[in-house]
């Protein structure tokens, strides 16, 4: 018999785009919800964005089978971490938690590229970001996945945040509103659906602040 | 010297590779689309019955839709061993669960769940169950339609399907699909599909079966062949349309 | 060597004197850069007074949109058009050089082109490249024989159909003609179909996408309805709009003017090293 397959790979791209802005009081988490593999949608309506804690929020593009596991590890670690201090961990925690998680596999890695956002313990918004091994670093607005490389010199021409090496050390949060920076993000996945195939169908906003957690959803191309 | 030396590594790593180790690489006889949607009163599944070994047509009348527990119904193309063995996997499941004899049984969602991790677990060992499969059910009112694939890429929706079905039937399915679809309606649906499946993918037979699961419970209808149309007056000599060339 | 074979001046086509170098360089291990793939869906049929050909109007460099609006029904002759999927290059560098040997071929016998000559034009050139050349065409016209709809292979191979599709979309294209198409269909449903399986292609395929071009061809007489649908608008515009205000710090500005007189030297001198 012919063998029919090439060569099987342990690896698919899903596809997604991935975007967070972190604020002086509010933190602002999308994706799109398509999810597809080469040319072909598998679904319009995936969410990409998972709630970790209540002032923690990660959104991942990449491989989905992946990206649930990771999901998976982070929750139950999450329920052990209740357990043990009896209260929610703050985002900067779940940053770290989540860098050794995936650098725990680094021969073997979860190919999911991720944003955790959220608020830190003063309230103050903060973005995660960081690569398939784990390395990760604090910012004011990131994005992740198949249009990253569309959306991110957009982020850094509206919203250029001071350097990481001044001294003494500035805020990286942006200095637009609320309501402006969910503006922002509308725009960014308008235009990066306008251009990467793997972008469409919804976008999926999450917004934190002292409220509370809040989604907003809008119709992208379906093409 | 060197060639000595070849033949060595090359044997260890054959050793090592495929005599020691025992995988799936590639699949053996292997069944093509399954088609999954929901319905008015549940979830209807529709495959053909042939098995091929490689482009050889090598059984005829092999089953690919099976019920799981009382309220799922299990659709998959690919390996048929595989499949098999993920049948005995869920036998037991089902088993188990039975044997708290709590009242409580498993819903779709939870069978799906547990198909999702088998996958996604055979992956990470690098021995994957080579199979796409469509999980429906309905438990307690509620409909459920899930897939997983053979890397364990998982995900929830109205209408589903697997290999070619991706490419020829999900097309018809998002444009004619509604949540409101009769018995009657769905079939039809589904019959459009693999009769699209019939002309276009060539692995596929005319014996077709179709399943469906409600509140009621599992029923399978007989295998019948679907009504095809080859008459085009141009298919009748295809010279004519290019008289001239070669 | 002998000299003769120096100096034969190019006659045209391809060039391939690169290919042995190429071929050493992989052997070496260099890994030569994958061709550019595009995406697409077209698709054409066949109805009662003609023949319609439909296109959607992406081109994708891998990921990216490089065009979103571009045109694939491409003209070979004023009562034959083809569409074409593939490398852009290639399907556009071989309609054109096919449409020009028609063109020439009319003024040699003033009558109207056959479908069939471009058929085998196209198919000989295709062929003689076995495959390099990546086009995946269909082609349709109506001529003195009456209207004719074929597809084309980049190997070369062709079909003669009643309905025909190709491309990154051909599938999600197929299922809706293998399920609606009839014989003797009008210039309105067959215009309806053809938009609607380009529409297909457009939603459910990736590489494919933006809007729809169709062309009605029937005997003397071809309407290339450019755009005939656009069912991809943008979906949400700032109602503030956004400027780019940072623009590039100017450090120094330094301002040479050109120099108004040239200096002629005298002597030969110059010329002699």
């Amino acid at each position: 018999m012919t063998k029919q397959q090439a060569n099987w790979s342990p690896y698919d791209n899903n596809g997604g785009s991935c975007v967070a802005i972190a604020g002086a009081d509010y933190c602002v988490i999308a994706a799109d919800t398509r999810m597809s593999t080469g040319y072909n949608i598998l679904t319009r309506d995936y969410s990409k964005i998972c709630k970790l804690a209540d002032k923690c929020v990660m959104a991942s593009s990449g491989f989905q089978a992946d990206v649930r596991a990771l999901q998976k590890v982070l929750a139950a670690r999450h329920l052990i971490y209740q357990h043990q201090h009896n209260k929610q961990m703050s985002c900067p925690a779940m940053g770290q938690l989540l860098s050794n998680t995936l650098y725990y596999k680094r021969f073997f890695p979860y190919y999911s590229f991720n944003v955790l956002g959220g608020l830190d313990n003063e309230g103050k918004g903060c973005v995660f970001t960081y690569d398939a091994v784990g390395s990760y670093e604090r910012v004011g607005y990131s994005s992740q996945g198949s249009g990253s490389t569309l959306i991110m010199p957009f982020l850094d021409n509206q919203l250029k945040s001071p350097s990481p090496l001044l001294l003494p050390a500035q805020d990286a949060v942006t200095p637009l509103s609320e309501s402006e920076a969910i503006d922002l993000v509308k725009t960014c996945f308008a235009s990066a659906t306008e251009r990467d195939i793997y972008t469409g169908d919804k976008l999926e906003i999450v917004i934190l602040n002292a409220d509370g957690i809040r989604r907003e959803y809008m119709e992208l191309r379906k093409d | 010297m060197n060639l000595v030396d070849s033949t060595q590594v090359n044997s260890t790593l054959l050793s090592s590779e495929t005599a020691s180790s025992e995988r799936t690489l590639y699949p053996y006889v292997t069944g093509t689309s399954v088609i999954g949607i929901k319905y008015k009163d549940g979830i209807l599944m529709a495959a053909d019955m042939g098995a091929s070994y490689g482009s050889t047509l090598r059984y005829k009348s092999v089953e690919r839709l099976k019920p799981v527990g009382k309220h799922s119904l299990l659709g998959a193309s690919g390996e048929i061993s595989d499949f098999q063995e993920i049948l005995r996997y869920l036998d037991e499941l089902i088993l188990y669960d039975n044997m708290w004899d709590d009242g409580n049984s498993l819903g779709p969602k939870e069978v799906h769940n547990y198909l999702t991790r088998v996958m996604y677990n055979r992956r990470n060992k690098f021995n994957p169950l080579w199979n796409s499969l469509i999980l429906g059910g309905i438990k307690n009112g509620q409909k459920y339609l899930g897939m997983v694939s053979m890397i364990g890429v998982h995900f929830e929706d109205n209408h589903v399907a697997t290999g070619f079905g991706n490419h020829l039937a999900r097309p018809i399915l998002r444009d004619e699909w509604n949540e409101n679809l009769s018995f009657e309606d769905g079939v039809k649906l589904l019959e459009k599909c693999m009769r699209v499946l019939l002309y276009r993918d060539r692995s596929a037979v005319n014996k077709i079966q179709i399943a469906k699961i409600t509140e009621e419970g599992f029923t399978t209808y007989p295998p019948y062949a679907l009504k095809t149309f080859w008459n085009f007056s141009a298919f009748e000599n295809p010279t004519v349309g290019a008289e001239g060339s070669w | 060597m002998s000299k003769v074979a120096v100096d034969v001046p190019p006659k045209g086509g391809f060039s391939f004197d690169l290919c042995r170098r190429n071929a050493m360089l992989s052997e070496k291990g260099l890994r030569p850069s994958s061709f550019l793939k595009t995406g697409t869906t077209i698709v054409g049929l066949i109805f009662q007074d003609g023949v319609i050909l439909g296109a959607d109007t992406r081109a994708t460099e891998g990921p990216i949109v490089a065009d979103k609006n571009c045109e694939k029904i491409h003209y070979m002759a004023p009562n034959i058009y083809c569409c074409g999927a593939g490398t852009a290059a290639d399907t556009e560098a071989v309609t054109d050089m096919v449409s020009s040997q028609l063109q020439l071929h009319r003024y040699h016998t003033s009558r109207e082109s056959r479908v069939v000559t471009a058929l085998t034009l196209l198919k000989s050139h295709l062929f003689s490249y076995q495959g390099h050349v990546q086009a995946a065409l269909v082609l349709g016209g109506v001529d003195v024989t009456g209207p004719h709809l074929h597809t084309i292979y980049p190997h070369g191979s062709t079909d003669t159909l009643p309905f025909a599709t190709m491309g990154s979309g051909s599938l999600a294209a197929m299922s809706v003609f293998e399920s609606k198409y009839r014989e003797g269909l009008t210039r309105d449903e067959g215009i309806n179909l053809v938009t609607e399986a380009i529409c297909a292609g457009i939603f459910n395929d990736l590489g494919s996408g933006s809007n729809v071009d169709v062309c009605v061809i029937t005997k003397g007489h071809k309407d290339y309805l450019r755009n005939h649908q656009s069912p991809n608008p943008r979906t949400y515009v700032s109602s503030k709009g956004y400027s780019f205000p940072k623009k590039t710090e100017v450090l120094v500005t330094k301002i040479t003017p050109l120099k108004e007189v040239v200096e002629v030297t005298e002597g030969g001198d110059a010329m002699e090293e």
